[in-house]
C-alpha cells in the first residue's frame, strides 16, 4: 500500500505503535459469538413494543390503554404519564446543550406527536404476537394538525408551529411572536465590507442537503431489569453506557447509583447511539411489570424515530483576489433540528471556513424545528453540510481565477496561529500537509477520459477530548488486563492494548483489553467526537505508568533496595545502574508471583479530563464518470488524505477513513429521506434508502499524513470523523469538471444530474 | 396457537424445533435455537446480516419461514469454523481488519463462503457484485474485498494476492 513508507517512518522507535495486529475481540465477531444489543436474553424476559404516531403532527386528545392492559399475556402498558416531568432548561455547553423537557417528550410524546413514528405508548408482554395485539388495542385519539417538513417552509411566517411558545433565542431584542426558529447564531471576524471590496472575484450560491441517516446496520436494542427495591440493570448497545445510565436515571427519576449499565457489542453508531430512545422505556416497563424487558427496534422504526442528521438550506459567498488570496467569506446555514431544538448548526458555522486563513468572515446559523425525527449526531455533526457549500464555492472561485483548486486551498491554508471565527487561534498544523499529499499524488495529474471529471475538497473537525477512565491489572501469570469505559465501535480495544503494551514494553498478546460496565470502571464519556484513542488512550497510558511505578517499587522490595535504584525497561524491572546491585531483571510474571508479599494485587486506575486534542483535517480528490444518458455517476477513484497525528493501529485508521468517505459518497449520490404530502416518510428501509454497496465502489485509497499531536503520549489525533466532510463537495466538483454543470443540491442522484445536463447551468459564475 | 414441528440439519447436526407459521428462519435461529450469530438488520432481505446457506444456496434467513427449513441442510455463521480452527475467510477478515463494529460480519462471512464454494477464483468485480446484498456501513468495503480476494487465493493454494 502507498502509505506504508509514511507509517514505517513514524513507527521508528516503537515496537507496537504503528503496527496492525488482529484485534483482541476479533474471533467472536467472525464466528457469530459476540453479543450485541439484541442478543442478550435474561430469564423471564418480556417482549417490549412501542406504539408510534401515524401522523406527522397531531394533538394527543386521549390515550385509553385499558383494553390493552386487560389482554391476557400483557404485563405492563405505559405512556408519558408514567415518566416524571422535567424542567425546561438547556444544560451543558451550547454546542451540545440538552433540555430534558424535550428529551422526555422525544422518548414518549406528551401533549403532541411531532413526527411520524413518535412514540406514544409501550407494552410489555409474553410474546411478540401478544405485544403486537396489545399495541393494536391502545386507543389514541388524535387531532391531526398541519405539518411542516422543509426547513425553509418551517421558517415562513405562516408555518404551522410545533411549539406555540417558542421564541427564537440569540436575537436582540427577543421576537414577540413565536416561530419554529429555536435559535439564531452568529460568528464573525474582521470586516466583511472591507474584505469583499478587496476581492477581484466574488461568487455566491445557494445549496441544499437532504436529511440522511447514520444507517448503522444494528437497530437499537436493549434489555432492562428494575427490581422491587428500585435498583436496576440495563444491557444495551450504545456509544456510551455511562451516558445511557445518566440519561435513563434522569428520565426515570432514579438515583444514578441505582442503575448499572452493561455495554453490549455495538453494531455501528456514527453518533446516532450517543442518545437514548429505548432504555428508559424498557426500564419503565420492567419497573411496572416486575420482569426484565427486552426492546428492539425494527429497521423501519430506526428510520422513522432515530437519528438522522439535519437537512439544510444554505447560502455562501466568498471573495478572492486574482492571485488566489481569500479575502472575505459569508454564509447562512439553516438546519432542520427535527421535532426538538438541537441541530448541529453551531458546528456547521464554526467549521465552515475553519481550514482557511480568511481575515473577514461571518457565519450565521438557524436551528429550526420541523415535523421530522429529532436530529442526532452523525460523524462530525454539522461540518460535512457546511463543507459541501463552502468547498463547492471554492471550486467555482478556483476555476474563475484559473488556479488549481488544491493550490488555492494550499495558499490559504490555516496553520498554527491562524485566527478563527470562533475565537481561539489554530494551535495545530496538519491541514496544508494533507493538501500537499494530494498535490504530490501521481493520480492527481493523471489523464481523464470522456465524461470523466476530477474534483477535490477539504474538511475540518474539532475532535474531542474529555473524561475517560481506565484500570489495569497485572494477573498472577504476568498477563495484563486493561479495562476502559469506551465502547469499542471500530477496533479501539486493539489500540488500547497496543498503547498499553508499548508503554509497558511487553508483547501485545500479553495484554487483554476489555470494555467494562459502569460499575467496574470510572466514568467515561461516549465513544464519539473521535475521542477514544486520544482521551481514553491517555487514561490507559496514565494507568500503565502508575503500574510501572508500582512494579518498580515492588522490585525494590524484592531486592531490598531503594525504589529509585530500579528502572523499568523493555518489560522488566532492572537495577538502575552498577551501584544498584547485580540483580537479574524481573519480568511481570516474576513480580506478579510475589504480589502478595509486596502489597497485594497489582492494579492501577486512571481518570483524565483530556484537553489538547488536535482537530482533524482531511483533503480528498475523486475521479467520476457521468453517464450522459442516465445521469448515473460512477466513482472511478477516491483518494483521501487525512492528518491522523500518529496512527496507533494503521489498518483501523485506514478503515475509519475508508468508511467515512463511503458514507460521504452515499450522502452525495443516493441517500435522502423522502416525505409524502402527508408528512410521512416514504422510504424507511434499506431498499429505498440506498446506502452504498460493494458493487458501487472502487477501493478507497487512504493516505495517512502524520503530524503528531504533542498532547497525546504517542501523538494520536482523532481520526473517526473528518473524513466524511469533503466527499460531497469533492464529488460535486468532479461532476462539474465532467459535465460543465454545477450541482448544488444533494443527493446528486441520476434525475438531478440528468436535469443538470439537459438544463441551464445552475452555477452562477462557474 | 398450534406450532409446527420441523426437522432439519443445522451446521451438520440434525435439529428439531417447533415454530409458529409466521416465524422466519431467522426468528427460529435466534430465539428458539439461540444461534444469535445471524443478525437482524432489516428483516426485509436488504442488508444480508442474516445470511445463511440453505441446501447450497445463499439466502437471507429473514426471508425464509422456519417451516421451510424442513428437510433442508442449513449452514449458519456458527458452522463455518472447524471447531477451534477458523475458516480461511474468517482468518482473512481478522488479518485485514475487514470489520469494525462486526455486526454485518457474520453475513459477509457466510456470503463469502457461498461465493467461494460457487466460484473459487472470482474477479474483484465478481466479488463486489456477489456481496452487493450485504450492507456494511463501517468499512467502505475496501478491506472486506481484500480479505475475500486473499481468502480465495489462500483456498486455491496460492500466495497472498496483494
Amino acid at each position: 500500500m502507498d502509505d506504508q513508507v509514511n507509517v514505517a517512518e513514524a513507527r521508528k522507535g516503537f515496537k507496537w505503535v504503528g503496527t496492525s495486529p488482529v484485534r483482541p475481540d476479533g474471533v467472536p465477531k467472525v464466528t457469530g459469538r459476540a453479543m450485541y444489543g439484541a442478543d442478550m436474553k435474561m430469564p423471564g424476559t418480556l417482549v417490549g413494543k412501542i406504539l408510534r404516531s401515524p401522523h406527522a403532527h397531531a394533538r394527543i386528545v386521549s390515550i385509553d390503554t385499558s383494553r390493552a392492559a386487560a389482554l391476557p399475556g400483557v404485563r405492563a402498558v405505559i405512556t408519558a404519564a408514567d415518566f416524571p416531568e422535567q424542567n425546561f432548561e438547556y444544560i451543558g455547553p451550547e454546542r451540545v446543550a440538552v433540555n430534558f423537557w424535550h428529551v422526555t417528550r422525544n422518548i414518549m410524546a406528551r401533549e403532541k406527536a411531532l413526527y411520524e413514528g413518535h412514540a406514544v405508548a409501550a407494552v410489555a408482554a409474553i410474546s411478540d404476537s401478544v405485544a403486537a395485539a396489545a399495541c393494536a388495542l391502545i386507543d389514541v385519539q388524535y387531532e391531526v394538525l398541519p405539518h411542516v417538513i422543509d426547513v425553509d417552509a418551517a421558517m415562513a411566517p405562516d408555518a404551522p408551529l410545533l411549539f406555540a411558545d417558542m421564541i427564537t433565542r440569540g436575537v436582540e431584542p427577543a421576537p414577540t411572536r413565536p416561530s419554529n426558529v429555536s435559535k439564531r447564531l452568529e460568528f464573525k471576524i474582521g470586516d466583511l465590507d472591507t474584505g469583499f471590496a478587496a476581492a477581484d472575484v466574488v461568487i455566491e450560491h445557494e445549496f441544499k442537503t437532504a436529511t440522511v441517516h447514520q444507517a448503522y446496520i444494528e437497530p437499537h436494542a436493549c434489555s432492562a431489569r428494575i427490581e422491587a427495591d428500585g435498583q436496576g440493570e440495563i444491557w444495551a448497545s450504545s456509544q456510551g453506557h455511562f451516558a445511557v445510565r445518566a440519561l435513563t436515571a434522569k428520565l426515570m427519576g432514579m438515583p444514578v447509583g441505582d442503575l448499572r449499565v452493561y455495554p453490549a457489542e455495538i453494531g455501528g453508531g456514527f453518533g446516532g447511539k450517543t442518545v437514548v430512545y429505548l432504555e428508559p422505556v424498557a426500564a419503565m416497563l420492567s419497573k411496572k411489570s416486575g420482569f426484565p424487558v427486552r426492546l428492539a427496534m425494527s429497521r423501519e422504526e430506526v428510520f422513522r424515530a432515530t437519528g438522522p442528521t439535519s437537512g439544510a438550506s444554505m447560502w455562501v459567498k466568498i471573495g478572492v483576489t486574482k492571485d488566489g488570496k481569500l479575502v472575505a467569506a459569508d454564509g447562512v446555514f439553516k438546519f432542520q433540528a427535527g421535532a426538538f431544538p438541537g441541530s448541529p448548526v453551531m458546528n456547521a458555522c464554526l467549521c465552515a471556513f475553519a481550514p482557511y486563513d480568511i481575515a473577514n468572515a461571518r457565519a450565521v446559523g438557524y436551528d429550526v424545528v420541523c415535523n421530522r425525527p429529532k436530529a442526532a449526531a452523525y460523524r462530525a455533526p454539522g461540518s460535512p453540510i457546511s463543507a459541501f457549500a463552502v468547498e463547492s464555492v471554492l471550486d467555482m472561485l478556483a476555476k474563475k481565477i484559473g488556479m488549481d483548486p488544491l493550490e488555492l486551498r494550499l495558499k490559504n491554508a490555516a496553520r498554527i496561529g491562524t485566527p478563527t471565527i470562533f475565537g481561539p487561534k489554530h494551535a495545530h498544523n496538519g491541514y496544508p500537509e494533507t493538501v500537499q499529499a494530494l498535490l504530490d499524488h501521481p493520480g492527481y495529474r493523471a489523464p481523464l477520459g470522456k465524461n470523466q471529471g476530477r474534483g477535490a475538497a477539504s474538511g475540518y473537525w474539532f475532535n474531542g477530548g474529555g473524561e475517560s477512565s481506565a484500570t489495569m491489572q497485572v494477573n498472577a501469570d504476568g498477563t495484563v488486563l486493561v479495562a476502559t469505559g469506551s465502547p469499542d465501535i471500530g477496533g479501539s480495544r486493539a489500540s488500547m492494548a497496543i498503547m498499553a503494551a508499548e508503554t509497558l514494553g511487553v508483547d501485545y498478546k500479553q495484554v487483554r483489553a476489555i470494555v467494562a460496565d459502569t460499575g467496574s470502571v470510572g466514568y467515561t464519556h461516549v465513544t464519539g467526537g473521535s475521542r477514544v484513542t486520544f482521551a481514553t488512550g491517555t487514561a490507559v497510558v496514565d494507568a500503565t505508568k502508575t503500574i510501572i511505578k508500582d512494579l518498580c517499587r515492588r522490585a525494590a522490595m524484592i531486592w531490598d533496595v531503594d525504589p529509585e535504584a530500579v528502572v523499568w525497561e523493555d518489560g522488566h524491572a532492572r537495577p538502575a545502574g552498577a551501584n544498584a546491585g547485580a540483580f537479574p531483571p524481573l519480568s511481570l510474571k516474576d513480580i506478579a508471583a510475589k504480589a502478595a508479599q509486596t502489597g497485594g494485587s497489582i492494579t492501577a486506575a486512571a481518570s483524565v479530563n483530556a484537553g489538547g486534542q488536535a482537530p482533524g483535517f482531511s483533503t480528498q480528490f475523486c475521479d467520476v464518470e457521468v453517464d450522459p444518458e442516465t445521469g448515473k455517476v460512477t466513482i472511478l477513484r477516491f483518494v483521501a488524505a487525512q492528518d491522523v497525528g500518529r496512527a496507533i493501529h494503521p489498518a483501523y485508521v485506514e478503515g475509519q477513513i475508508q468508511g467515512g468517505v463511503v458514507q460521504g459518497i452515499g450522502w452525495a449520490l443516493n441517500e435522502e429521506y423522502i416525505y409524502n404530502a402527508r408528512g410521512l416518510l416514504d422510504n424507511p428501509g434499506f431498499l429505498d434508502y440506498r446506502c452504498p454497496v460493494a458493487s458501487d465502489l472502487p477501493m478507497i485509497e487512504a493516505v495517512l499524513v502524520e503530524v503528531p499531536n504533542p498532547a497525546h503520549p504517542y501523538g494520536a489525533k482523532g481520526v473517526g470523523e473528518v473524513n466524511i466532510c469533503p466527499p460531497m463537495a469533492a464529488i460535486a466538483n468532479a461532476i462539474e469538471n465532467a459535465i460543465g454543470r454545477r450541482l448544488t443540491e444533494l443527493p446528486m442522484s441520476p434525475p438531478k444530474v440528468l436535469a443538470a445536463i439537459d438544463g441551464p447551468d445552475a452555477g452562477a459564475g462557474a | 396457537m398450534s406450532k409446527h414441528h420441523v426437522t432439519t440439519t443445522i451446521n451438520g447436526e440434525e435439529t428439531e424445533f417447533l415454530c409458529e407459521t409466521q416465524e422466519t428462519l431467522l426468528d427460529v435461529l435466534r430465539n428458539t435455537l439461540n444461534l444469535t450469530g445471524s443478525k437482524e438488520g432489516c428483516a426485509s432481505g436488504d442488508c444480508g446480516a442474516c445470511s445463511v446457506i440453505a441446501d447450497g444456496t445463499l439466502v437471507c434467513s429473514c426471508l425464509m419461514l422456519g417451516v421451510e427449513a424442513e428437510g433442508k441442510t442449513i449452514t449458519t455463521v456458527e458452522g463455518i469454523a472447524d471447531g477451534e480452527t477458523l475458516h480461511p475467510v474468517q482468518r482473512q477478515f481478522l488479518e485485514h481488519a475487514a470489520l469494525q463494529c462486526g455486526f454485518c460480519t457474520p453475513g459477509f462471512i457466510v456470503a463469502t463462503k457461498a461465493l467461494l464454494d460457487a466460484n473459487p477464483d472470482p474477479t474483484e468485480e465478481e466479488a463486489r457484485y456477489w456481496l452487493a446484498g450485504n450492507l456494511c456501513r463501517c468499512t467502505g468495503y475496501d478491506k472486506i474485498i481484500r480479505a475475500v480476494m486473499d481468502a480465495a487465493a489462500e483456498m486455491r493454494g496460492e500466495a497472498r494476492a496483494a
